[in-house]
């Protein structure tokens, strides 16, 4: 019978192990999207917070604008437009898959750097519509 | 090949996960819903910033608007619980934990989901 490796010392690279493999495009997107989906969850229970915030008049809407116009609190929001971006931006990806599309090594690579591109772009983007005060269009 | 699987594991239809297909599909059915509904969240996040809160609560006591952000709420949370579920199944190895873990998560889901929806009552009824 094999030795436990664990016991006899001699500790051997299980599957997956990410300081072994040579990090690669697919895998990193791979990662991005189960780490983004943690991130928006975290975004989720803002949400209803904000939501409550409302609800609650002006004061209460005042107590989280303290929160969100703070530079961590802008900082966060990138965070979330960027993980928002990637997720939505991979999802398709995803799909794509799904239907059985785009699973050739080199287009997945590549479709995995222009979700990398495109999710900095829209978050860049979105800061910039707004910073150029294109943005509260629901007034 | 004669296969070993029992006559009843294969009317069941549901493999090794005892699950089936079921979470794959779901997962996949909220995100293709979570498409249009994101599109509309994030036009509507950016059309409310620098608004103030009298506007929010005009835009979002408007029935086809407080509708949509329940969807996308309970979409968004419905999605997020069979993320979560996944990485739980991925990384908690002992079932004890997992158990906990998984029914913490669903507390969370179905509170957020609750609190989301009073909100958006409570707005609309101001």
């Amino acid at each position: 019978m094999a030795d436990n490796p664990q016991i006899s010392g001699h500790v051997r690279p299980l599957s997956p192990h990410l300081t072994i493999w040579r990090w690669q495009v697919t895998m990193l997107s791979s990662i991005m999207h189960r780490a983004t989906g943690m991130a928006l969850s975290a975004g989720a229970i803002v949400l209803a917070w904000w939501l409550v915030s409302i609800s609650n008049g002006p004061e209460g809407y005042d107590s989280f604008m303290i929160y969100a116009a703070m530079p961590l609190g802008l900082v966060v929001l990138f965070g979330f437009t960027w993980s928002f971006a990637f997720h939505f931006c991979n999802g398709i990806r995803h799909l794509f898959w799904d239907l059985g599309y785009g699973f050739d090594k080199h287009v997945a690579t590549r479709t995995g750097l222009l979700v990398f591109a495109l999710s900095f772009l829209i978050a860049i983007g979105v800061f910039a519509f707004v910073w150029t005060g294109h943005a509260g269009y629901l007034r | 090949m004669k296969s070993a699987q029992t006559p009843l594991h294969k009317v069941q239809g549901l493999g090794a996960a005892h699950s089936g297909t079921g979470h794959f599909w779901r997962e996949r059915v909220t995100a293709v819903a979570l498409i249009p509904l994101s599109l509309w969240f994030a036009f509507v996040m950016l059309g409310l910033v620098d608004t103030n809160e009298v506007i929010m609560v005009q835009f979002l006591a408007h029935p086809w608007n407080a509708l949509l952000m329940a969807a996308f709420a309970v979409t968004s949370l419905y999605h997020m619980s069979l993320g979560l579920q996944v990485v739980i199944d991925d990384y908690v190895h002992t079932a004890g934990m997992k158990i906990v873990l998984l029914f913490l998560v669903r507390c969370v889901v179905i509170a957020t989901i609750a609190t989301c929806v009073f909100a958006l009552i409570r707005i609309a009824s101001v």
